[in-house]
């Protein structure tokens, strides 16, 4: 049923047409939505134990098993929640908020491959789109901040505005001198070009440097700690966020998660090989979608892990060491990397496990 | 040349807002409002609003007798709540010149000590929280239930003990006390270190308090700052080492002195004091001499007529009680000379200039109490 290296979702709407085409849209769109809540939910739940393995107690371990429920059951509780808007409030603004910024979360993940056979669509700039895509969901925060009217918000969205318009720069470098390794955009492709050898250790130098960067340009970009000024509780309350209830805080907050996985995945799909297994070992097994879909939530999970290590050891940065540590430091690395990653391409001194071992 | 700074500056018309810091904020631990004059994220102006905990202690103390004085002063820095008994205790010993015996004394040392460091603890965790480490809570608040717990077994209470009484304490010490207390001395000479691996040695955390909130040695003086915040811009003001009360005189230890005035010397200040108190508990565990823990005393105490003060030191800095009697079963006017109001004076000049996000770390360095301040 499932070939080898087709993409599953491209064969369901090749097999259809007319009204069918769109229901199978509708599906596609659906799947993507509850994969949306689910690994929403899950991350929460995530973070809650991880923080809780850090901090010397269990975190949330009653609502099922191993606490399993317990991120729904606060979800349904935020549902049933009266939504409070300000009186003062912008309600245009203040409602766009959330839906941009989920919806920009939302896009984001239909270009993330899971697996060879799983991607919403494979465009032929797909991780341009992401980056681009991406940071339109500060402008949610900036709504969402300017539309409730309260000064401790707006400190909040300014905070995000500079963090954002900095910080993407150095993550776009980073994705830059993946991209001429790659030599293309679409993100399959970028996974392919590493069959032999992960771009980590492929570009050795300079792709640490770039993982490095990528890294803390997207813990900044997803508004965690060290970087989490935005929110920064024990500063401005809850940010730009202080003002909404219910399901408007809970999007936000889900948005902030989803954020998360998908700077995630992008490290293990750009650094990590994405869905390929490490030396192969998985590849003659049947069922090679769900393999695929393993070794990329495994990498991805790593990662997570490691951004979840960073906000529970980490002190928070100030606004003006993070623009100095972005604009002094990590921006012009970046610059020179990228030149750096092009000597290398263009002399031909990366490393290539498969012309090594000859396989 | 051009100067490039202020020319850019100067194109840039900015407006001045305010903003309304509490009562209700995490960063002011408690119900202290400041409300912000700010420009940008930065500090211009700073403006307290205090009294949103203020109970009339002072007015109390005017109804109640000498013994019932000292419950109500657990309620005013919570954190030291011992020492602060212990002043009144001192205070109405000082004036009927009572001479307690050497038990008391040591007992009341190492529970102040043991305060002391469980204050500082509280300090710690909260001080990780303000400036977004959050994990530094946890750990604080795991080493701090050891000394609750020692706390308990003998006083009955984990927070406001009331331990102390005019002429002695409450209770004797329990039998496991000092078996208690070397595993506490033990458990923290270990974790200590820890704790600067976590959030001292954190790159981050020394670039956010080096340099930053500088107090300068004048100002601490002029503005009546004592304890650790003084301590940090280089004033020796330690009460312990200035004018021993109880066993102080004859334990050796060290007053923790920094010069630096920034965030990180005050920081580095509690730290230190930490070890110093931990000395203190070693030297005088072993030897908790034997001896009445209640001095022969009237019921209903009356203190002579005229004027007594007694200044002991507190977690946050000096503690000063002052009690005018008129002979009768009632002091005629108490005052609390409280560390936490003065501290708040210098605060005022310490925090301009900087940013919000400093503002916090300031005053998480000054560590308020805030029915210290407000009484």
């Amino acid at each position: 049923m499932i070939l080898s290296n087709a993409n599953i979702f491209s064969q369901w709407l090749e097999s259809t047409s007319g009204l069918g085409y769109v229901l199978v849209l509708i599906l596609i769109a659906a799947l993507y939505l509850g994969f949306f809540a689910v690994a929403g939910l899950m991350l929460v739940l995530m973070e809650r134990r991880v923080a809780g393995f850090f901090q010397l107690r269990l975190g949330p371990n009653r609502v099922g098993p191993w606490g399993l429920f317990q991120t729904i059951a606060d979800a349904l509780k935020l549902v049933s929640k009266e939504i409070f808007i300000p009186k003062q409030a912008d309600k245009f603004l203040y409602k766009a908020g959330y839906y941009i910024v989920i919806i920009a979360a939302l896009i984001g993940i239909g270009v993330i491959p899971f697996s060879r056979q799983i991607q919403g669509f494979d465009i032929n700039v797909g991780i341009f789109f992401i980056t681009a895509v991406s940071s339109v969901g500060v402008l949610g925060i900036l709504f969402g901040a300017w539309g409730s009217r309260n000064k401790y918000s707006l400190i909040g969205a300014m905070r995000s505005g500079l963090q954002m318009v900095s910080y993407e720069l150095s993550a776009g470098f980073a994705v830059v001198t993946v991209v001429l390794m790659a030599g293309s955009l679409k993100m399959t492709e970028i996974v392919e070009a590493q069959q032999s050898t992960w771009f980590l250790f492929k570009g050795h130098l300079p792709a640490i440097i770039a993982f490095m960067i990528f890294i803390i340009a997207g813990t900044a970009e997803s508004n965690r700690v060290p970087f989490d000024l935005v929110e920064g509780e024990s500063e401005l309350g809850a940010g730009f966020h202080t003002e909404y209830s219910g399901m408007g805080f809970a999007y936000f907050f889900l948005a902030e998660f989803i954020n998360m996985f998908i700077i995630a995945a992008l490290t293990s799909t750009l650094f990590l090989g994405g869905w390929l297994a490490p030396f192969g070992i998985t590849d003659g097994l049947p069922a090679q979608w769900f393999w695929g879909m393993f070794w990329f939530f495994l990498k991805t999970g790593v990662i997570i892990f490691l951004l979840m290590w960073f906000r529970w050891t980490f002190p928070r940065l100030r606004i003006d060491q993070l623009l100095t540590l972005e604009w002094k430091y990590l921006l012009p690395v970046g610059l020179v990397n990228t030149v750096v990653m092009a000597l290398f391409v263009w002399k031909d001194w990366l490393i290539d496990l498969g012309k090594i071992f000859g396989s | 040349m051009i100067d490039l700074k202020n020319s850019v500056q100067s194109d840039i018309k900015t407006q001045e807002y305010f903003l309304n810091m509490g009562p209700q904020h995490p960063a002011t631990h408690g119900v202290l409002r400041l409300i912000l004059k700010l420009d940008g994220e930065t500090v211009v102006g700073i403006e307290p609003d205090l009294g949103f905990i203020h109970r009339g202690i002072e007015k109390m103390c005017e109804y109640d007798t000498y013994r019932q004085i000292i419950h109500l002063t657990d309620r005013m820095d919570y954190l030291s709540s011992h020492i602060n008994n212990e002043a009144v205790a001192l205070a109405v010993e000082k004036a009927l010149e009572v001479e307690v015996s050497d038990r008391i004394k040591v007992i009341r040392t190492m529970m102040d000590e043991l305060t002391r460091i469980a204050s500082h603890l509280l300090w710690w965790g909260v001080m990780g929280m303000d400036i977004g480490a959050l994990t530094t809570f946890m750990y604080a608040f795991r080493d701090r239930e050891m000394i609750n717990e020692i706390m308990e077994e003998t006083t009955g209470a984990r927070l406001t003990m009331s331990y102390n009484i005019p002429g002695g304490v409450m209770f004797d010490l329990h039998p496991g006390f000092p078996k208690r207390v070397k595993e506490f001395i033990k458990h923290m000479r270990q974790v200590l270190p820890e704790y600067d691996r976590l959030l001292t040695g954190n790159i981050i955390f020394q670039k956010r308090m080096k340099g930053v909130g500088i107090l300068k040695k004048e100002d601490a003086l002029n503005w009546g700052a004592t304890g650790p915040v003084a301590r940090g811009s280089g004033l020796h003001t330690d009460i312990r080492k200035r004018f021993p009360y109880s066993a102080y005189d004859r334990v050796e230890f060290e007053e923790a002195v920094e010069e630096g005035g920034d965030n990180l010397a005050r920081y580095q200040v509690r730290m230190r004091e930490m070890y110093e108190s931990l000395d203190i508990l070693e030297q005088l565990v072993d030897n908790i001499p034997e001896g009445p823990y209640q001095m022969p005393m009237r019921n209903l105490i009356k203190l002579p007529k005229g004027e007594f003060y007694q200044r002991v030191e507190t977690a946050r800095g000096e503690l000063g009680v002052f009690i005018v009697s008129d002979g009768k079963k009632n002091p005629y006017r108490v005052k609390f000379r409280s560390p936490g109001f003065s501290n708040l004076n210098a605060l005022l000049k310490v925090g301009l200039g900087w940013k919000i996000a400093d503002l916090v770390a300031i005053m998480s360095t000054f560590d308020f109490v805030i029915p210290d301040i407000d009484r």
